[in-house]
């Protein structure tokens, strides 16, 4: 029966493995430079895969090597609308900043593909292979204009502090391993249904430092920032949305699953993890003038409400982080195709001061952004709210109101930058003079903004599937 | 004699703790940074060898196959950010990776 079900249920990651080894050869056989070529079909790929994540069945594979079911389909497709959406960005922006290589989106291909093994990980081997190959390819990613020296820093620091987190990651597995005998998910949480051992759960912590490194919460945030304003713009896109979802899809999964009868031992360091983050986020964000830095101490802040919903450990706690990522990473994908807008002369501009007067000579834009900010900062009836909103219910359901207070007042701190923004745009004089924007930057800022902004009154679909998500989960 | 399987615990927390420092308390060069990673993971290794004999399980070998073998990629692509950091930069001293703070 095993047999029978592997080749459908792999069918998604088969086609972006071997799309991916395809594009490569197209890449490197063919004398034009085929950047576009590669490009349009790895976008087209990531359509086709999210057909098919829903036409593959949900089962366990491999002797639970590599599990499908409605919440991996869920992050699967959150992954793939990241992913796609920066390659968008990446069309025009990359030809215009001299590195359209065709590799970059052959790496995406590949991101994608460890991030599925990530999500649908059933074993702790399978988590760290798709997790390297996750990683392996974002260095190269961040560091994809090798002739800058802030892109090659950026990579520098990712890499080192990357690999530290997977070296902790691997150390942590190895212990677990060690101390409760297995490595497969279902096993462990067998094993660990008494008292864990101390070994085990130093393990556990070693895993979930790892982790907390991939989505950038605090206090393991401190490449975030300098990658950010390093990485050259898509590919800080891509940073902030798809491997934070497979990361945060992984670590909800590794905790509740093998790792759920033990909750006594983690649930107050995703709390810590989530009040640093929050606060760090909130404050740490007031004094920066370069827009791409205010996005990545904005991301750790958003990292921090999602992680409320894990701690919250409950059914609700679950579908409210994945609504939130939901939303968050449509508002990101959003603010990073404004960012890219941001080109006066030819040249990439980054900080916030230069948006003044952008609501007179382009209204159009101006108000995209502010309803993005607005969102961020979790303006009701923007999308950002209902995030919010979704994640503070399930903690104070949960038990967690002093979460819930100080995500509260976070919220209302960090409002301050996002509105100052704003307020830049609408308020500040100023000739902007930004070249015309490409047509796919335009379209993902455009369809980013509406969703925000209409989300109050389709909210129905997603809140349906992040339930049906989180009760797959929880069984 | 049988080596007990507290000893190689014992000297895989040593290299991970070795590791660690190597890689925040090292103020000269990046390539040393890259030496103490591959030590992190050596750790691991020793760990997964270690416990694999101990159990009487082969998933700890398989494993430090899979881990030897993502070391060698990632010291691959490591390197050559390093390379291309370095043409950039004209030197790979951790205090001159100074350009973006904050």
């Amino acid at each position: 029966m095993d047999g029978l079900l592997i080749l459908p249920s792999l069918l998604p990651e088969l086609a972006l493995a071997i799309c991916g080894m395809a594009l490569l050869v197209i890449g490197v056989l063919s004398k034009a430079n085929v950047f576009a070529l590669v490009s349009y079909v790895a976008v087209a790929l990531f359509a086709a895969v999210g057909v098919l994540v829903f036409l593959a069945p949900t089962c366990e594979i491999y002797g639970g090597l590599f599990v499908t079911t409605d919440f991996t389909r869920f992050a699967d497709v959150l992954v793939l609308v990241g992913a796609g959406a920066a390659l968008v960005l990446s069309l025009d922006y990359n030809v215009r900043e001299d590195i359209a290589r065709f590799e970059f989106p052959v790496l995406v291909v590949f991101a994608v593909l460890g991030m599925f093994f990530m999500i649908s990980a059933g074993d702790l081997m399978t988590l760290y292979l798709g997790f390297e190959l996750q990683s392996l390819a974002m260095y190269i990613c961040a560091a994809i204009a090798r002739d800058s020296l802030r892109s090659t820093e950026a990579g520098l620091k990712y890499f080192v502090l990357g690999a530290l987190a997977s070296g902790l990651l691997v150390y942590g597995i190895s212990l677990v391993y060690g101390f409760a005998g297995t490595t497969d998910f279902v096993d462990l949480a067998k094993t660990l249904s008494g008292t864990p051992g101390y070994g085990t759960v130093i393990g556990i912590v070693f895993v979930l430092v790892g982790l907390a490194f991939k989505i950038s919460a605090a206090p393991f945030h401190m490449w975030t920032p300098d990658v950010y304003e390093g990485a050259p713009t898509p590919v800080t896109a891509l940073f902030g949305t798809a491997p934070k979802v497979a990361a945060m899809a992984l670590l909800i999964s590794v905790m509740l699953g093998p790792f759920g009868h033990v909750v006594g031992q983690w649930q107050a360091l995703i709390e810590i993890l989530s009040v640093i983050s929050m606060c760090l986020g909130c404050l740490a964000a007031i004094g920066q003038k370069n827009i791409k830095r205010l996005m990545a101490y904005s991301s750790i802040g958003h990292m921090g409400y999602a992680l409320i919903g894990l701690a919250a450990g409950t059914v609700a706690g679950v579908q409210g982080t994945l609504i939130y990522l939901s939303i968050y990473i449509v508002m990101s994908l959003g603010v990073f195709a404004c960012i890219i807008a941001m080109r006066r002369k030819g040249i990439a501009i980054e900080t916030i001061a230069d948006l003044a007067g952008l609501s007179t000579q382009r209204p159009g834009f101006a108000a995209a952004l502010a309803v993005l900010m607005w969102a961020m900062a979790g303006i009701p009836p923007l999308s950002g709210f209902f995030g919010k909103l979704y994640v503070f219910s399930a903690a104070v359901s949960a038990g967690l109101t002093p979460l819930a207070v100080i995500g509260v007042l976070t919220t209302v701190v960090a409002a301050f930058y996002y509105l100052r923004v704003i307020k830049v745009m609408y308020f500040d004089a100023g000739t902007p003079d930004f070249d015309k924007s490409a047509i796919g930057v335009r379209l993902v800022m455009t369809v980013a903004a509406l969703a925000t902004a209409l989300f109050v009154f389709m909210p129905g679909p997603v809140v349906a599937a992040a339930a049906d998500a989180a009760k797959a989960l929880m069984g | 004699m049988v080596v007990p399987l507290s000893h190689f615990l014992v000297v895989a927390g040593l290299l991970l703790v070795m590791g660690v420092f190597g890689i925040f308390m090292n103020r000269k060069n990046i390539i040393i940074i890259m030496m103490s990673i591959e030590l992190i993971l050596l750790a691991a290794n020793l760990n997964f060898v270690a416990f694999s004999g101990a159990l009487h399980d082969m998933v700890g070998q398989v494993f430090t196959m899979f881990v030897l073998t993502v070391a060698a990629a990632e010291a691959a692509i490591g390197l050559a950010i390093v390379v291309i950091y370095s043409r950039n930069r004209g030197s790979i001293e951790v205090e001159d990776v100074t350009l973006m703070k904050g």
